[in-house]
């Protein structure tokens, strides 16, 4: 049987996309593709639009193969790859509401992000006025004596971002938790149509608050693959150590946080110390405590002078000093572990079916991770260990990233020692022609993964897929037979992006 | 847990002493708290935070504010888990129409007197993603702003010092006759 990448190849490959292959096939193609994918011999990476086209991002996961297969719509539908394979079904109904673009064949044709607000339908495709009367979202049922439904949202009761959670529950007992996502979406992916490359990667550095840093990095990558820029070796160095402070950040944040969603607060108190310290230090060194707008196409716009280095060492031996005592804190509290073994459990089956990316991946025996897979520079010069555990509970996920602090520690280390001297940015002159780029970064949460077009210096279309895409729906599996108070442990444990999601 | 806590008791605390009120913030202010209305508060506000589209990077600054280094609620600042609680509703991001009926109905569950502090660069008129036929623009397009605490995202002590400018003036006019 041929592989699918052979399949693919022998479609008719679009010249300059960089620096994975881009096919245009056809809809049998297409859906051997879908099948593929459903019988899990490879893994989805994305799905997204274009007026009358629909692309789909793959990865073959043993050989870290990655290919993007795209079939022209003239008839504005397509075959649904999410009635072989769930895990596409919310991306479909979000190029449904965006495009138009019908998934034939979806069991799920509801919208997703359009909660008909917005005064037009399909605003990145044929535009129509919006409908004059909205219908009511239908959730999926659940029947059964004395169940109840709890409405979650969106305004949730802490400083969090919005969403809406339906929980249908048997007493203490979730039966059923369903998401409804799209409150923040601010049509970013609009925005960035016919934007310059420089107002592109500002934008593209808010679409999620704490990984500015990761999708600066993947835009930017995405525009030098479709450009053909070469980075300098310092801004390379540089912007993983960007890349690691923003994970070590966001880490002891969470770690802290779930541990005070199970009303352990001391752990809350000493990680969010921590947690200051290390966007203290990158503000002296880098003028941004998130670091945001620093890392931008064709290199940085920052420099590590020696205070800057000095006060990062600091930070660093600080969490060194302190981390060990909270991780056996941690370990030794028997009411808190009572919290979180055996809660919120992802089977690993879930987490390979949908791709799961980062520590909820990680936690259920996913290894995927993008610095190691596709060893983009500077991690293929870099020593590291990617933990993975399989009990996928809220346990492991505290223990991943646990284990990711510590990594991240040493790499830091690593990148201080071996920063070059040189330029910190490098410029290319804007080509008239299309050129198309694609780049997937590891961020905290998992894999962010932008693909672009430019033409003339400016931005034909940009889709930007975070890592939330595939974990928002595992949390509903994951929530399934837990006591809803355990909801906010669960949900924080993930700590799924909703602007992230939303766009 | 003994040895932490034990720890914790002689070391010098983290919080750091208060900024000081930055002086626009006071002036936008004098004019938007009323007289009777402060002299109910007292010293403590009960703020809700609503997130009306952001990127969530006000929200990680704002979380902050509660961290050992800034301590709100040495001030008698509180955040609440429900706007009928609140004195004060924090709005980030730019109000997408999405979220619109949201901060509406959150605005109106929130009992008077109430003012509303817009947080972040999008609060004001929608930042960078002004103009999307997703966003409705600043904060003030749905609800009255009373004190816009501008940055991408602001950082916490700005955040702190915006808010203790609202007690400022709330415990100045107390003390006035």
């Amino acid at each position: 049987m041929p592989s699918l990448i052979d399949l693919m190849l022998e479609g008719r490959q679009i010249q300059h996309h960089a620096p994975w292959p881009r096919s245009m096939v056809d809809a049998s193609v297409w859906n051997f593709a879908g099948n593929e994918l459903a019988q899990g011999r490879c893994s989805l990476l994305g799905l997204w639009g274009e007026p009358s086209t629909v692309h789909m991002a793959i990865v073959n996961e043993q050989t870290a193969q990655i290919a993007v297969v795209s079939l022209d719509c003239p008839n504005r539908s397509y075959p649904s790859i999410g009635m072989h394979h769930l895990p596409a079904l919310r991306l479909e109904r979000a190029i449904h509401d965006l495009f138009g673009l019908v998934a034939e064949g979806s069991p799920d044709p509801r919208p997703w992000l359009d909660h008909n607000r917005w005064g037009t339908r399909f605003p990145l495709g044929d535009r129509i006025d919006a409908l004059s009367q909205a219908s009511p979202y239908r959730f999926l049922p659940a029947e059964g004596d004395g169940l109840h439904q709890i409405a979650v949202g969106p305004v949730h009761a802490g400083i969090i971002e919005p969403g809406h959670f339906r929980f249908t529950a048997s007493g203490e007992t979730v039966v059923r938790l369903e998401e409804r996502l799209g409150y923040t979406h601010k049509g970013i992916e609009g925005l960035m149509v016919g934007a310059d490359i420089e107002r592109a990667a500002q934008l593209a550095g808010r679409v999620s608050g704490d990984s500015t840093v990761a999708y600066a990095f993947a835009f930017s990558r995405a525009v030098e693959a479709a450009l053909q820029i070469v980075v300098p070796d310092r801004a390379i160095w540089l912007r993983a150590l960007f890349a690691e402070l923003e994970r070590l950040a966001n880490h002891l944040g969470d770690i802290g946080a779930i541990c005070n969603d199970a009303s352990f607060v001391l752990m809350h108190a000493f990680c969010s110390v921590l947690r200051e310290n290390v966007l203290r230090a990158s503000d002296v060194a880098f003028g941004h405590r998130l670091m945001r707008d620093i890392i931008v196409p064709g290199g940085v716009t920052r420099d590590l002078n020696d205070e800057g280095r000095k006060i990062i060492e600091l930070a660093l031996d600080n969490i060194r000093l302190r981390f060990p005592a909270l991780v056996e804190l941690y370990d030794n509290t028997a009411s808190l572990q009572d919290r979180t073994v055996d809660t919120g459990v992802l089977k690993p089956a879930l987490a390979k079916q949908y791709a799961a990316g980062g520590y909820i991946g990680r936690a259920s025996g996913r290894s995927f991770d993008a610095r190691k897979a596709l060893a983009y520079p500077p991690y293929d010069r870099l020593r590291f260990e990617v933990p993975v555990l399989n009990e996928g509970d809220v346990n492991a996920r505290v223990w991943i990233r646990v284990r990711e602090v510590e990594q991240s520690l040493s790499l830091i280390d690593q990148i201080l020692d071996r920063v070059s001297e040189g330029p910190l940015r490098a410029t290319a002159s804007p080509l008239f022609e299309p050129r198309e780029g694609m780049a997937i970064v590891e961020g905290f949460r998992g894999d962010v993964l932008v693909w672009l077009r430019l033409r003339d210096g400016r931005v034909e279309r940009c889709h930007l897929r975070d890592p939330s895409w595939f974990q928002w729906p595992l949390l509903e599996a994951a929530i399934e037979g837990n006591i809803v108070a355990d909801f906010p442990l669960c949900n924080k444990s993930f700590n799924c992006s909703y602007s992230g999601h939303d766009l | 847990m003994r040895k932490l806590l034990f720890e914790s008791l002689f070391r010098r605390p983290f919080t750091e002493p208060a900024p000081s009120t930055d002086d626009a913030a006071i002036t936008e202010l004098a004019t938007a708290v009323g007289l009777a209305a402060r002299r109910r508060l007292g010293r403590s506000l009960s703020i809700r935070e609503v997130d009306a589209g952001s990127c969530n990077g006000c929200e990680l600054e704002i979380h902050a504010l509660s961290n050992a280094y800034y301590d709100v609620e040495r001030f008698g600042l509180r955040f609440v888990a429900s706007p009928r609680h609140a004195d004060v509703l924090m709005v980030t991001g730019p109000v997408t129409r999405n979220m619109r009926y949201a901060l509406e109905r959150t605005y109106h569950a929130t009992p008077n007197p109430k003012w509303v502090v817009a947080v972040g660069d999008c609060a004001r008129d929608g930042g960078c993603f002004a103009g999307s036929y997703a966003v409705v623009g600043g904060v003030s397009q749905v609800v009255p702003v009373d004190l816009h605490i501008p940055g991408c995202p602001p950082p916490p002590i700005r955040i702190l010092q915006g808010l203790l400018s609202l007690l400022d003036q709330t415990a100045k006019s107390v003390s006035r006759p």
